[in-house]
Parts: structure tokens; C-alpha cells; sequence
């Protein structure tokens, strides 16, 4: 028996407005297997984000169907979405996204806390490995404004990794960072996607890291114009 | 510690400024609160102290005896007669001091008879207030013993106890003796064995108080007594225990709030003036701890949007700034506690009477704490509501596409 796709998308559109509608998203069909690791590219404002977020469940498309291992999401109210979102999904953005006033250990632990309501053992065990799965562990007990814009980087991706999510949704990782760390971050996805087989969609305006991906979707004008598939690289 | 208190603790140490802020705010207005309860329950007792120095909480005493119309016969004028003013004894007036006794709420009873009478000494003489009383009863009414200015509280056989104004007028000092006189003139002479100050002035100079059985005997009462002096627990309720005793008894039962009933309005007023500032102290506090959350939520909404986009739910997310709220509240209270009792403590050792007693008493008890504590938490929590909602509805798509 084939095992259930991490991601179907069934017709989805997305309209924007009341009086003067705006559709930014036109009828996508998409499924995302597990293991792969795609990339989302497409000009400005093709609709890439509204479509990562339609996924990542943090907004409702105005029609068609999300599916996420299998599970319908239409009918369930915000908290379940949350819930839902907190054990299947994992966020990287751009601006990384740390909350200020936590450490990076703590930043890491935070979606497990906010799923258990306490902390526990297990937690920080998990969080310092994955800190140093991501080669922070040194910096576990720093803020977020005494690292780098790359190091910050990497512990928003230890975050989005807390939960062990079917799906990690990255809105342009590298946008806001050098080429030479820009890769290194890209790299350390590819690694996380190679030894755990986690699902990988990652927005990217870089043509040079799409290139490196498994799967190369392309939306324009809201609509899914090419979706290759590359010949897997030996890593 | 759960996520929520550990986030919002978080998110007050972020703030510093802000949060001093309102810290501040909170203990400010906490402080006031406990300042202005302290000196307006310490004026409040002090005036109540002041006036039942000398008076029972509950008189009772025999009913006026009620006009009789006078009939001589058919055609005859009908005449109104008063009866004389005559002393009236409470009927079997020891069964109803035992029901007094009894009675819950009731913790001293006191028999007496008074009458008019005159004091004279020498050449001088002053008309005055004869008080017949069981001392160790009369003390638990009227507490004589620490308002002894000379001498000691002693009324055996002969002996009298009298108002330090009239031993002065009388030039009488303790062992010195005394001559009354009543008005159908029976007299008796005492011997002084102590001088009080009840801080009444109408006290000090008329009353004299002696031995229930010489009392009697002066007043031609003997056996009898012509009130029943009550003290109560609930001293506010004194009316109305005064109205259940009178039903009871069939006497006629004051209390002191009847017989105060100008200081009663004053204390009414004093009351009312302090729930008013104290209520306009607490709406500024709330305003101000709300608007501060409402700027931090705004300036934090992109922290929000990442918790609610990593499955932070509504009422968590709800929470986190219900509980900034209280504790701002918590904190306000412990520090304004501090703050107003020192104010309070301060205020009261600046003006002191001459006998080294403050001129404006304060009153500061755990009740007071605690009422203020509970205020301040409440503040602080509703004041948050807003701001909490505010927050829980944040939209994370919104609020992360807008970094
Ligand atoms: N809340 C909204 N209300 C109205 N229009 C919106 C809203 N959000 C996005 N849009 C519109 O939808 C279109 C797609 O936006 P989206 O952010 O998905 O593009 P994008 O592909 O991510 O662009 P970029 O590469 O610049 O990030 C744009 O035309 C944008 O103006
Ligand atoms: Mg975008």
C-alpha cells in the first residue's frame, strides 16, 4: 500500500477582496511525497507566499482542498488548525523570526513547550541536539541579537525541526543572508532532508539552489506553469 | 513553570521601560489606596473610640410613662396629666440583664442608676451626674481603668470616682472627701478614690460614679437600676440589635448610632469620599496598564504571529497577557503595600499631641493588605483583557508576510 502523500492540494484558489476580487491563486493541484525536497519559484508576487501559507495552514484558501497526511483541514476551527500545525508543520521565514526575549536553546524549545504547557527533560535534551545538529551547540544560552544574521538562521531551522514535523515550509531561508551562507544554510537543509527524511518546500528566488533541489515547482501569475522533477544528485 | 507564565514573565523583562512603567503605576496607585484607607479608618476609629470612651454601644432603659388623660366625671374638663419627672426602674431588671447576657453579639452588660445630683466640697459645690455602678461590670462598658488620670478604680462602700474637671473645680484630690447631694435631698459623703479623663468634657465635669448600692440609696431606687448598658462585637450593628432588644424587652433600647447620629452622617460622608477616589485611582491604574499592553502587544505582534504560526492557540496565547496583567497587579500590590504603609507610617509620625499620641491616627491591618492585593490583581487582570484579545486575534499570515 502506497503510503499517504505529505501534502495534496485539490483545486485551491485564493481571492483577495471583497468588492474588487483579486484571484492570486487559480485551481492548483499539487502532492508533495514524503522525502522530497522541492523548490517554489516564480516571479514577485506570483503568489508563492499566499500559497506556502495556505499550507502551512496559517490562512484558508476560498476554495479547494488542503490535505496534510491524508487529514481533510476544511471544518477544522483555528485551535484545531493550530494543533494541527504544531505537530505536522515546521516554519523557516526569511527574517528568521526569532522571538527576542528567549535564548536560542529556549527559542528551540518553544513550540514543544507550547504544545506540553511545561517544560520538561526530554525537551531540552532534544533542543540542544538538534542545536547541534545545526552547529550551535555552543550557543545555546545566547540571545538572538548576540548571533549572527546566519546563526540566527540556523536556530529558527533547529525550531521548525522541535516538533520532528512531516512538512518544514521555508519562506526564502537564504533571502536575507551572503552567498557563502546562503548555502551553508542551504546545505544543512539538504542534510536534514537526506538523513531524516523530512519533507522539504522551500521558496527560493535563487535559480542556484533551486537547481540543486529534487523537484522544481514554478507558479506564475498564481497558476503552476512547469513542476520538474530533477535527476536525484548523489550527495 | 508553563509556557504561558514563562512567556509572559519574558515578555515584561523585554520591556523594561514600559514595564517599570507601569510597575510603578500600579504601586503608586496601590500605595494611595492603602494610605488614604489607613488614615481615613485610623481618623474613623479614632472618632468612634473618641466617642464611646464614655458611652455604652446599647441603652436600655424603662419606657417614658405614657400620658394618661384624667377623668372626673362625665362633664368634666378632660385633663392631660404628665406624670412628675420621676426616675423609672427597669422592671426585674436582673432577669433581663441575664437575657442580655445570652444574647449573641452581647459581650458586657451594665447596671446603673443615674440621677441629678449636686457635689460639694467647702464653700463650692457643682451640680452633677450621680452614676451608681458595679465597677467590675461598669469597666467592661466604659474602660475607667485606663483612663485614670489620679488614684486608682476602686468604689467600695463610700467611695467615688469623679470627672478630673470637677475635682478641679472642686479643688478635691484623691482622698479627699465629698459630699452629694440629690434632689429630694438625700445625701451621703465619699470617699475620692480616683480621678478618670473620658475625653468628654460634659463627662469629666458632672459625672460621679459610686457603688450601685449607694447609688440606690441616694436615688431612692433601692433595688432597682434605671439602665442596662450594653457592649456589642458589631459595633455598626449596634442599631440594629437595639431595635431586636427593644421588641424583645419592651424597652426602650438606643444605640450609640441614634445617639451620634451627626457623626454618624460625617463618617458616612468621609466613607464616600474615599470609595470615590480610591474607585477614580484604580480606573487611572487600569487605563494605564492597558494602554502599555495595548503598545506592547502592537510592538510584539510579530513574536505573536511566530507563536501562533507554531501552534500557540487562541486562549494561550489569551492568557500570556492576562497573566502580564496580574502580574502587574501582583507586583503593584507588594511594592505600593510597601510604599503606602510607609506613607502612612510617615504621615502619622509628623504631627504628634502633646502626649505623644499622632494627631492623625492610622490604621493599617492584613485585612487592608490583602483587599488592596486583591484589588490590584483584578486591575491588573481586567486591564489586560483588552490587550489579550487584541493579541489572540492577531492573524500570524498577516503579521509574518508584514516583517
Ligand atoms: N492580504 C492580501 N490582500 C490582498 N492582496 C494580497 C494579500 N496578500 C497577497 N496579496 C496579493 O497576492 C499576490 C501574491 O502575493 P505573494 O506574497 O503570495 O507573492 P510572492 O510570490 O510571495 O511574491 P514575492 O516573491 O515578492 O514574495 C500579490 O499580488 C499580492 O499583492
Ligand atoms: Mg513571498
Amino acid at each position: 500500500m502506497k503510503p499517504e502523500p505529505v501534502l495534496r492540494l485539490v483545486g485551491v484558489t485564493k481571492e483577495y477582496g471583497e468588492e474588487v476580487v483579486t484571484r492570486v491563486l487559480h485551481d492548483i493541484d499539487l502532492t508533495l511525497e514524503q522525502g522530497e525536497f522541492a523548490a517554489l519559484i516564480g516571479p514577485s508576487g506570483s503568489g508563492k507566499s499566499t500559497l506556502l501559507n495556505i499550507i502551512g495552514l496559517l490562512d484558508r484558501p476560498t476554495s479547494g482542498q488542503v490535505l496534510l497526511q491524508g487529514q481533510d483541514t476544511r471544518g477544522l476551527d483555528e485551535d484545531a488548525l493550530a494543533r494541527l500545525r504544531a505537530r505536522t508543520l515546521g516554519f523557516i521565514f526569511q527574517f528568521h523570526h526569532l522571538m527576542p526575549a528567549f535564548t536560542a536553546l529556549e527559542n528551540v524549545m518553544m513550540p514543544a513547550l507550547a504544545e506540553r504547557g511545561w517544560p520538561d527533560e526530554r525537551m531540552r535534551t532534544r533542543a540542544l541536539e538538534l542545536l547541534a545538529q545545526v552547529g550551535l551547540k555552543e550557543r545555546a544560552g545566547a540571545y538572538p541579537r548576540q548571533m549572527s544574521g546566519g546563526q540566527q538562521q540556523r536556530v529558527a531551522i533547529a525550531r521548525a525541526l522541535t516538533m520532528s514535523p512531516a512538512l518544514v515550509l521555508a519562506d526564502e531561508p537564504t533571502g536575507n543572508l551572503d552567498t557563502g551562507t546562503s548555502a551553508q544554510v542551504f546545505e544543512l537543509l539538504r542534510h536534514i532532508n537526506r538523513e531524516q527524511r523530512m519533507t522539504f518546500l522551500i521558496v527560493t528566488h535563487d535559480p542556484r539552489l533551486a537547481q540543486q533541489c529534487d523537484r522544481i515547482i514554478e507558479v506564475v501569475d498564481g497558476r503552476i506553469v512547469s513542476d520538474r522533477r530533477e535527476p536525484r544528485r548523489s550527495g | 513553570m508553563p509556557f504561558e507564565l514563562f512567556v509572559a514573565l519574558r515578555f515584561l523583562r523585554e520591556g523594561r521601560a514600559q514595564t517599570a512603567l507601569i510597575f510603578a503605576g500600579a504601586s503608586v496607585g496601590v500605595a494611595v489606596i492603602i494610605f488614604l484607607s489607613a488614615l481615613i479608618d485610623g481618623l474613623q476609629a479614632s472618632l468612634v473610640d473618641k466617642t464611646l470612651g464614655s458611652q455604652a454601644h446599647i441603652l436600655l432603659r424603662a419606657p417614658d410613662e405614657a400620658a394618661r388623660p384624667l377623668v372626673s366625671s362625665p362633664d368634666a374638663l378632660v385633663q392631660v396629666v404628665r406624670p412628675a419627672q420621676r426616675l423609672r426602674t427597669i422592671d426585674q431588671w436582673q432577669q433581663v440583664l441575664r437575657l442580655m447576657e445570652r444574647t449573641p453579639g452581647v459581650t458586657a452588660v451594665s447596671p446603673s442608676v443615674s440621677g441629678a445630683g449636686l457635689a460639694s466640697r467647702g464653700t463650692a459645690s457643682r451640680s452633677i451626674v450621680v452614676r451608681g455602678v458595679e465597677p467590675e461590670r461598669f469597666e467592661r462598658i466604659i474602660d475607667v481603668p485606663s483612663k485614670l488620670v489620679a488614684g486608682q478604680w476602686r468604689l467600695l462602700g463610700a467611695e467615688a470616682v469623679i470627672g478630673q474637671k470637677l475635682a478641679r473645680e472642686l479643688g478635691v484630690v484623691v482622698g479627699d472627701t465629698l459630699r452629694v447631694t440629690t434632689a429630694d435631698g438625700r445625701a451621703d459623703s465619699f470617699l475620692v478614690t480616683g480621678l478618670f479623663d473620658l475625653g468628654t468634657q460634659e463627662v469629666n465635669e458632672r459625672w460621679v460614679l459610686v457603688p450601685l448600692r449607694s447609688g440606690q440609696t441616694l436615688l431612692d431606687l433601692v433595688g432597682g437600676v434605671t439602665t442596662l448598658e450594653l457592649r456589642v462585637t458589631d459595633l455598626f450593628g449596634a442599631q440594629a440589635l437595639a431595635e431586636r432588644l427593644s421588641q424583645r424587652t419592651g424597652l426602650v433600647a438606643e444605640s450609640w448610632m441614634t445617639l451620634n447620629a451627626q457623626l454618624l452622617v460625617a463618617l458616612q460622608s468621609q466613607s464616600s469620599s474615599r470609595y470615590m477616589i480610591q474607585f477614580f485611582v484604580i480606573i487611572a491604574v487600569a487605563l494605564g496598564i492597558a494602554s502599555v499592553l495595548v503598545v506592547s502587544v502592537v510592538q510584539k505582534s510579530r513574536e505573536i504571529g511566530i507563536l501562533k504560526a507554531m501552534g500557540t492557540t487562541t486562549p494561550q496565547v489569551m492568557r500570556v497577557f492576562l497573566i502580564q496583567g496580574a502580574v502587574v497587579g501582583l507586583v503593584g500590590s507588594l511594592l505600593g503595600g510597601l510604599m503606602g504603609a510607609g506613607l502612612a507610617r510617615f504621615f502619622a509620625s509628623l504631627a504628634t499631641n502633646p502626649d505623644g499620641s499622632p494627631t492623625f491616627p492610622i490604621q493599617l491591618d492584613a485585612k487592608l493588605f490583602l483587599t488592596a492585593s486583591a484589588v490590584a490583581i483584578v486591575t491588573g487582570l481586567l486591564s489586560a483583557v483588552a490587550p489579550a484579545r487584541r493579541a489572540s486575534g492577531l492573524d500570524p499570515a498577516v503579521v509574518i508576510r508584514e516583517a
